[in-house]
């Protein structure tokens, strides 16, 4: 049994990032929100977020940061979708030969006790 | 408009004291500043307190530990720029003629490592995304890839200000280190080393205002205090969004609160002879300057050669050794930058005196985000 981290953030099968398509300015927008972060307006209409996209940034979390119990070291770091949003995310560890514009996908992620969150992972690495 | 006075400023040293509550630092730099001023009991009609992490009625403890109380006493929270959040507040207020006197303070009691806020969801946490020093190191990264910085000119703004912080009896760190000792100094989040980060810590400051004397005796003035939130956009920037979207075109509120500071004080960069901005961390003091206008995007790396941002270069920064060399009680940094600032101004800054200051200014930025800008003359 898996139990998402939080609540409409993701879906677990397949892999996907629930966005929101701004019917107004035209931004997309992660997490799904009432309101465009962008101008406001309430005509959002809901997507899914392509489960790919390129590396933008990234780095390595040592030590575990105060209200996480997940495993150390991980990594985190920015992906861009090709729709333009660039997402933050916890990105496979280890992270020393990550470069910018590397291919990455989206994968789920056990953080312990069953509860489960989105990482990004190299599209070479996947399945390891 | 009306002219606004810095009358007299006061400071707890910023460090770690062991038994020491943050209402008697609060109280230690409101009675220095008050007796700076040479203010009587009574003789302010409103407080305005700065802190993030003291609770609920803060400047109210301070204020009622030395029976000061009966005004309005107003507890301001804007992350990192607390205290000047509460410096615009008291300024607008003399401005619009509301008070003659406001004492405005800020303190702060942190616990070591990394600050856990309340501003993440629970959730944030659980997953491994409210990870402050992390989000700092993607910031320096693309600082690193968008104007050539390198991992050893990070590790030189560490050598500039902790070389300036030997000579400042308040800070915290009061030893230099070598850009080799940074760079060997432990790997917290790439490419950021332990000593490239300030140490969240423990101080207070304050800082008394008031309507300047017509006759234009005042000695030094407030020329502006402002304070800015972000826009949306900036997926790295202050306010920590979970995504974001092209972001070059969209100004940071350091630029916004920049801008505006200096509109309102009716000088440019090139008029500053002296600058207190906020290292968080390396590259944050170094973004600061492409965003204050201080230098062109690009041209941090030659301002850092030539010594320009060094004490005795042309416009020399964080000379009272920064949040690097001092640390960051969150509340009292901004307004620890205003000290500063007015004992150079006053030319009572001693062995790190910057000769001939008339011009300065403090910048702080982070959480919320909040950007504040300050602008002091002689
Ligand atoms: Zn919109």
């Amino acid at each position: 049994m898996h139990t998402p981290v939080h609540e409409g953030l993701f879906t677990l099968d397949p892999p996907a990032l629930l966005g929101a398509l701004c019917g107004e300015c035209g931004h997309h927008s992660f997490p799904r929100l009432a309101h465009c972060p962008y101008c406001g307006c309430e005509n959002v209409d809901p997507v899914t977020l392509s489960d790919h996209g390129t590396l933008w940034g990234w780095t390595e979390v040592t030590t575990a940061p105060p209200g996480y119990e997940g495993v150390v070291p991980f990594g985190f770091g920015v992906v861009e979708l090709p729709e333009g949003l660039r997402i933050v995310t916890r990105l496979t560890s280890p992270t020393a030969t990550y470069e910018y514009g590397l291919a990455m996908r989206l994968q789920i992620v056990d953080l312990g006790d069953g509860v489960v969150t989105w990482e990004f992972t190299p599209e070479t690495g996947r399945g390891v | 408009m009306t002219g606004v006075e810095i009358a007299g400023v006061g400071l707890h040293p910023f460090g770690r004291f062991d038994g020491v509550s943050v209402t008697d630092m609060g109280v230690t730099a409101v009675k220095a500043a008050l007796a700076e001023a040479a203010i009587p009991r009574g003789g302010f009609q409103a407080a305005f307190c700065g802190t993030a992490y003291a609770g609920v009625a803060a400047g109210h403890k301070v204020l009622g530990a030395l029976a000061l109380t009966g005004m309005p006493i107003v507890n301001v929270e804007a992350g990192c720029a607390s205290g000047g959040a509460a410096l615009q507040l008291a300024m607008g207020a003399i401005q619009a003629g509301q008070y003659e006197s406001v004492l405005v303070f800020g303190m702060e009691k942190m616990p070591k490592g990394i600050i856990r806020s309340t501003f993440f969801e629970p959730w944030r946490e659980q997953a491994g995304l409210a990870v402050t020093p992390a989000y700092f190191a993607l910031r320096a990264q693309r600082l690193m890839r968008e104007s050539g910085i390198t991992k050893n000119q990070l590790a030189d703004v560490v050598v500039k200000n902790r070389k300036h912080g030997v000579h400042n009896p308040d800070a915290m760190f009061r030893k230099e280190v070598t850009a080799q000792e940074v760079l060997d100094s432990r790997l917290v989040c790439d490419p950021l080393h332990l000593f490239m980060l300030c140490s969240p810590n423990e101080g207070a400051a304050a800082v008394v205002l008031r309507r300047a004397p017509a006759d234009g005796t005042a000695r030094v003035t407030l020329a502006s205090a402002v304070l800015r939130s972000h826009l949306p956009g900036s997926v790295l920037g202050e306010a920590t969004p979970l995504s974001g979207i092209d972001d070059s075109s969209i100004p940071p509120p350091t630029t916004l609160a920049a801008n505006a500071a200096f509109e309102e004080a009716g000088v440019g960069p090139d008029d500053l002879d002296i600058v207190e901005c906020q290292d968080t961390d390396a590259a944050r003091e170094l973004l600061a300057w492409e965003e204050l206008g201080l230098c062109a995007s690009g041209d941090q790396a030659r301002v850092l050669a030539d010594g320009d941002a060094t004490f005795g270069g042309r416009r020399p920064v964080n000379v009272s050794g920064g949040l690097l060399s001092k640390g960051e009680p969150l509340g009292a940094s901004a307004l620890g930058q205003v000290v500063e600032l007015v004992r150079q101004l006053r030319g009572e800054a001693g062995v790190r005196q910057v000769a001939g200051a008339r011009v300065g200014l403090a910048h702080t930025v982070g959480r919320g985000a909040n950007a504040c800008v300050t602008i002091i003359k002689a």
